[in-house]
């Protein structure tokens, strides 16, 4: 990683990995919404960042001057046929109309709530499993020892690879999420290459033994009468691995880290279990893990902004969902927030196809965690030690929380 | 009273069906769908009211 200077002004010369906004980025956010709605970086070759609810719904619902060809902020651009960067082109997070409605649907049934409630006593017992594995700990860290590996183990189960691969699994996806920000092509296409095999097989298999799972889905789907290309299927694993991971993981994490700094929600949502759907909103509205970016189509004006062909824009969901326009108290946690349009899943065309699921994986997470735990804090004296992820995917990652009894 | 969806503008966020499930349902794409003809009965209003308010994509309206 190359060393950056830090920002001095977020105005017009934001930068999202910068170490004060990795911290802390709300205030930040705050006084950009009042000084500067949009604002402007020269990094990265040029972008956009508006911070207000009602600037990232019209750019969330602007498929004609935003495309979607690249949802990950890097240095360089793709041109318009580029080759398929070496964890594929991710149909549909990648795809823009009207191709993009063909990939959706295609998808759609596979996260249809009816799925996901078919999982639900999986993700269940296996959170048991974990926390029995740390049940002789005085100390149980919320990211690494738990909600790092819920999601994980989740999208293996539904792609039905074998679960003794657990381990090799994670090992996988953790090398397709570290591939994001790596940018040396040959190094990023040479680790990807054990993954392009284990899947493959897992494929080979699956063709001879076909069963009810994702992949098989995948395999017997059609696009106007004909089965989807290989780079189709694989793109679409990869992409459900990218997408549903570090993600759900986060907001898991997250709600943890709230739980251990305010006692009395902890102590809310364990005497009243029946606020667990009103709290998971609010968790993802106000610890919100997910911000996309969009490429300029053309040169256009938006909202009094020159705005290039290929300039970025970083769709800040997150901003949105702390606007004290769209949400009454928006700093403020409320677990019981009774209206919460929150936009955490995006809004639009490309919400989140895994919705139901991650909502599932964080409410029965949270459940399992406090109905074994319920009562935590932050480890004594560590609170500096808890750390968020940098990037567009925000969430807690160390997170040491001592169990009281 | 009546809650109507606009197919055109539900993507599937999920909300409705999750505040009213006596209101609401999913169809095989996740996306929301009124369940019978939508009438609303006293004792839903609320319900119906705050599905509305939730809607992200403010796909859900109430015929009074
Ligand atoms: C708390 C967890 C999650 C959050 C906050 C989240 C957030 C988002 C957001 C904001 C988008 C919109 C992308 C855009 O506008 O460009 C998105 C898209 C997507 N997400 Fe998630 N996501 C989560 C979990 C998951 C899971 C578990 C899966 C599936 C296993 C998943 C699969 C997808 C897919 C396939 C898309 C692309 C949809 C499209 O382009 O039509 N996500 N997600």
């Amino acid at each position: 990683m190359s060393i950056k200077p830090p920002v001095e002004d977020f105005a017009t010369d934001w930068d999202h990995t910068d170490p004060a906004w990795v911290a802390n980025p709300y205030p930040i956010w705050d006084e950009l919404r009042e000084k500067c709605p949009v604002a402007h970086t020269n990094r990265y070759g040029g972008g956009w960042f508006p911070s207000t609810y009602e600037l990232v719904s019209a750019v969330a619902n602007d498929t004609d001057n935003f495309t979607s060809r690249t949802v990950v902020i890097g240095n360089g651009r793709p041109g318009e046929d580029a080759p398929p960067a070496p964890i594929g082109v991710a149909p549909p997070i990648s795809s823009d109309p009207p191709f993009h409605h063909i990939a959706r649907r295609l998808i759609l049934p596979a996260f249809s709530p009816g799925v996901v409630n078919t999982i639900e006593t999986f993700v269940r017992e296996y959170c048991g499993k974990l926390l029995d594995n740390v049940s002789a700990q005085e100390i149980v860290n919320g990211g690494s020892d738990y909600a790092q590996y819920i999601p994980v183990a989740v999208i293996r189960q539904m792609l039905g690879f074998p679960e003794k691969d657990d381990d090799l699994f994670r090992h996988f996806v953790h090398i397709v999420l570290e591939g994001i920000d790596e940018p040396d092509l040959e190094k990023r296409i040479a680790d990807f290459e054990p993954i392009r095999i284990y899947i493959e097989d897992q494929v080979q298999d699956h063709i001879d033994n076909p069963r009810d799972d994702l992949t098989s889905y995948l395999l017997n789907a059609e696009i106007a009468g004909s089965k989807l290309l290989p780079e189709h299927i694989f793109g679409t694993m990869i992409l459900v691995l990218v997408a549903g991971i570090d993600t759900t993981w986060s907001g898991i994490a997250s709600s943890l880290y709230h739980l251990a700094t305010n006692p009395k929600d902890l102590e809310r949502l364990v005497n009243e279990p029946e606020l667990m759907p009103l709290a998971v909103e609010e968790f993802l509205r106000f610890y919100s893990p997910v911000t996309m970016a969009r490429l300029v189509k053309e040169d256009f004006d938006f909202n009094g902004c020159p705005m290039k062909k290929d300039d970025w824009l970083l769709l800040g969901f997150p901003a949105a969902n702390r606007d004290p326009k769209a949400f009454e108290d928006a700093d403020k946690f409320i677990i019981d927030r009774k209206i919460n349009r929150h936009v955490a899943f995006g809004l639009g065309i490309h919400r989140c196809a895994g919705s139901n699921l991650a909502r599932m994986e964080m409410r029965v997470a949270i459940e399992e965690f406090i109905k074994r735990y319920p009562k935590f804090t932050l480890a004594a004296g560590d609170a500096d030690s808890v750390t968020w992820s940098q990037g567009q995917v925000r969430g807690a990652r160390n997170l040491p929380l001592t169990i009281t009894k | 009273m009546k809650v109507v969806i606009n197919a055109d503008a539900c993507t599937g966020q999920g909300r409705c069906f999750g505040i009213a499930p006596e209101l609401f349902d999913f169809d095989d794409l996740g996306n929301g769908v009124v369940k019978g003809d939508g009438t609303v009965t006293p004792e839903l209003v609320e319900k119906a009211r705050l599905a509305e308010a939730n809607c992200p994509e403010h796909a859900i309206s109430i015929e009074e």
